[in-house]
């Protein structure tokens, strides 16, 4: 079913006003610039464009697909625009590390049609391992950048990006940050153009196949198409300059300039801002124009001092006197995503500035971290493989991964020893399985093994490997909002597809597999404890769909307060949000779904399942 | 000069807060203001605290600056306090009584609602407390409770959009299905502050 909102996005016609996030204005963008072909894999804060797109693709006549992985995405959308077709893929900032290897290469080949690459960066990780600055990507592989700073900027810069990619042939990178994806706001939507839904490759291997010698050619080509675009980004109407009267002024892109913006008008700071919105390459001679008449230049970019560093070469090379300030002399933070208070904080070392002072508070405030929801089967998981463990009186290392099961971090679960990447709960523990006597169980999501678990566990039947893997299989991909991928029996754009089965492909590498079905307690405590001590490689299937996404409701158990002895085994070991204690433990009836996980553990039979009120 | 009208909306995973706040966006867009609008997805969710800002007028970031919020509109007492760095001076609250406490904490580690409710009433005289949920749960479901709320912070003074506008953009952003329950929280938590 498609939503009213995806209905607005799709019919939404020329100069119409929408109240869209700033992903909704990417999955515009692309129909708007008759994209044909658009991939993804889901990830924060980017998973709102494909959310859009694998709704109202087909309604378009778009191709669109959650692929596998992002370097699969990224040579899917390659090999579109090779053929002359649009292509859009977009993803999350750790996301474009997978694509990389292919990425950097694009840039050599080129493309004929189209093709734009957004980044969602994550400043001050809300959903992310890291906070690296994509912006680095632009520079790496020799390719234009933007940096939008609002949904209509993602809208018009997206567009833009598709028609410079066209002109010079080659791939264009779009960064955001989390509070420019995730900004809703007016968006003036524009008309749709005609979309190629099919092109025809010509084959000219000199180009499209890098071997050394044609590489040799191809980056010859692509410093030349760099320093063409490097002469019009002067003159372009996305960097534009916020004059005042002054000798002070602000070099600032994406999101970081409205906080500038803000402080600046809200304390009429006599500050000129040079805004930059085409950030690779760098317009150096309309930097060096708007420096000539200042003393002070403050440099406001997030995440990594980038232009501040080439605002440095542009004063050295053209010998000019500017005191700059950034992150480079401490002036502003060198981590996490800025906003008015810190920019006020920062500017205000130079400049007297009256700021708000913090409220102190007397009492300490419980923290409130995220976890899982009640009914969740990671949950269930977690619980007996700790009891298994228990019984068996053994310790190990949990190597985790990617995905809602990595809430396992907090207590009381404690199932978060070690984790890099998506895929490296398994790369790990083959390291941790030869390099100490510990014992090691991984854990790794069903969405998560068919992006990076594979490989990894090839390796670790091929070399010998001796751990437990846990595949937690909830049929989603729950993290990013609960998008298919190849285990189901549905593709991206909702059409029957065929599901792969983990456990055929664990089964084909001869690995002994177990499937359970994590909420029937006993039983996994029971395969928990023989995996754990069967030698060799093991992998168990704990599968159960994930209750977010299929909203399946038992009725609320009901606690005896009679029988129960307050041993607290339920609030110190399971943790489920529906079980309060308020002189006497509670089930809240607001939050219970009924999954009897609580009922099984408790060791006074006190909960019952299927009751009424508790109240 | 303060550039906009800030609404700052805090509360927990899941009590459709980002709703609440699209629901005054998309009305304040229709009434020809500028607005920016913050929202958070992902991790953060799951049970976890979160929060919207709302800024009608000229700003352009959607991080409500320290001291900047006209209006709170709080689901969870705990998180209007954890946020009381947000409002300024005399600013409306509109606040939850309701308590959620966080999964990990222990028995009594919680402070007491009528605690919190002083501390907010310290850099506030316009503190508005009342039972949301039990609005709802009145009105015909739990979880029109965001609707109760919502009613209360229309009725505050300096409130920038009327009553109708704000039900006009709710027939726009909310299931027709559910629309009848919602209205009914709406109006209770508006009554319970014109009243």
């Amino acid at each position: 079913m498609v939503g009213d909102h995806m209905i607005k996005i799709l019919n939404a016609t020329e100069g119409d006003e929408v109240f869209l996030l700033g992903n909704e204005a990417a999955a515009r963008a692309a129909i708007e610039s008759g994209v044909g072909v658009a991939s993804t894999y889901p990830g924060t804060p980017s998973s709102e464009i494909g959310d859009v797109l694998s709704k109202i693709a087909s309604k378009v006549g778009m191709y669109f697909e959650f692929s596998t992985n992002e370097k699969v995405a990224v040579e899917v959308a390659a090999a579109a625009a090779a053929s002359g077709v649009r292509s859009f893929t977009f993803m999350k900032h750790v996301g474009v590390n997978v694509a990389s290897d292919s990425l950097v290469s694009i840039g050599y080949t080129g493309v004929e049609a189209g093709m734009v690459i957004l980044s969602a960066d994550d400043p001050s990780m809300f959903s992310s391992q890291n906070e690296q600055d994509n912006r680095h990507y632009a520079r790496f592989a020799n390719i234009p950048l933007l940096e939008p700073s609002n949904p209509q900027e993602i809208l018009d810069f997206t567009k833009y990006a598709f028609n410079l990619s066209e002109k010079f042939k080659l791939p264009v990178l779009v960064r955001t940050t989390t509070r420019v994806s995730h900004m809703r706001s007016k968006v003036k939507v524009g008309g749709i153009q005609k979309m190629r839904k099919k092109g025809q490759f010509k084959k000219d291997p000199s180009r499209f196949v890098l071997v050394p010698s044609t590489a040799r050619t191809m980056h010859k080509k692509l410093i030349k198409k760099i320093n063409k675009i490097s002469k019009i980004v002067d003159k372009s109407p996305y960097n534009q300059i916020y004059h005042a009267n002054g000798k002070y002024g602000i070099i600032t892109s994406g999101g970081a300039f409205n906080y500038a913006h803000d402080l600046v008008n809200e304390k009429e700071l006599p500050i000129s801002i040079l805004k930059l919105g085409f950030t690779y390459p760098l317009p150096s001679g309309l930097i060096s124009q708007f420096l000539e008449d200042l003393e002070k230049v403050f440099i406001i970019e997030e995440v990594d001092p980038i232009i501040e560093k080439d605002v440095l070469s542009i004063i050295g090379q053209e010998n000019l006197e500017v005191d700059v300030h950034g992150k480079l002399d401490g002036t502003f933070p060198r981590i996490y995503e800025y906003n008015q208070d810190i920019v006020g904080a920062s500017i205000g070392k130079l400049i007297p500035l009256k700021l708000e002072k913090k409220k102190a508070l007397k009492t300490h405030l419980p923290e409130r971290p995220p976890t899982f929801c009640p009914g969740c089967p990671h949950r269930a998981t977690y619980y007996s493989i700790n009891k298994a463990l228990e019984e068996l009186e053994m310790q190990v290392i949990f190597s985790t991964d990617i995905g809602c099961y990595t809430l396992g971090i907090e207590k009381p679960y404690n199932t978060a020893d070690y984790l890099l990447s998506m895929g490296s709960s398994i790369g790990a523990a083959c390291g941790f399985s030869k390099a100490t006597r510990q014992k090691i169980v991984s854990f790794i999501g069903d969405s998560t093994f068919f992006h990076a678990g594979i490989p990894p566990l090839l390796n670790a039947v091929h070399n010998k490997h001796d751990f437990l893997i846990v595949i937690l299989d909830n049929g989603t991909t729950a993290m990013t909002g609960g998008q298919p991928h190849p285990g189901l029996p549905f593709d991206g754009m909702g059409d029957e597809a065929p599901a792969i089965s983990i456990e055929s492909i664990v089964e084909a590498l001869g690995i002994n597999v177990k499937v359970i079905n994590p909420m029937n307690i006993k039983k996994s405590i029971r395969t928990f404890k023989e995996a754990l001590t069967t030698p060799s490689l093991n992998v168990v299937i704990a599968r159960y769909p994930c209750q977010l996404s299929f909203k399946a409701r038992g009725k609320p158990v009901r606690i005896n307060n009679n029988l129960c002895n307050e041993c607290l085994e339920c609030i110190n070991k399971l943790a489920c949000p529906a079980i309060t204690y308020d002189n006497g433990i509670k089930v809240d009836q607001r939050y219970c779904r009924g999954c009897t996980v609580c009922v099984q553990i408790c060791p006074e039979k006190a909960i019952k399942p299927k009751g009424g009120s508790s109240e | 000069m303060k550039l906009s009208y800030d609404i700052y909306i805090c509360g927990v995973g899941g009590q459709g807060i980002i709703k609440a706040g699209e629901i005054i966006g998309w009305a304040a867009m229709k009434e020809g203001m500028n607005v920016v609008m913050s929202e958070i997805h992902g991790m953060a969710q799951r049970g976890g605290g979160v929060s919207t800002n709302l800024r009608i007028g000229k700003a352009k970031g959607t991080i409500i600056p320290n001291g900047h919020a006209d209006l709170m509109m709080a689901f969870e007492p705990l998180e209007a306090l954890r946020a009381i760095d947000k409002i300024k001076k005399d600013a409306h609250l509109v606040v939850n009584l309701t308590p959620i406490p966080p999964f990990n904490i222990n028995p009594g580690e919680y402070p007491p609602v009528d605690e919190i409710i002083m501390e907010l009433k310290k850099v506030s005289r316009n503190v508005y407390a009342f039972d949301a949920d039990r609005m709802a749960l009145e009105a015909g479901h739990p979880l029109s409770m965001n609707m109760a709320i919502l009613g209360a912070a229309t009725a505050t003074p300096n409130f920038p959009l009327s009553q109708d506008v704000i039900i006009e953009s709710m027939k726009e952003n909310l299931p027709s299905r559910f629309f009848k329950v919602n209205l009914k929280a709406f109006k209770g938590g508006f009554m319970s502050l014109e009243g």
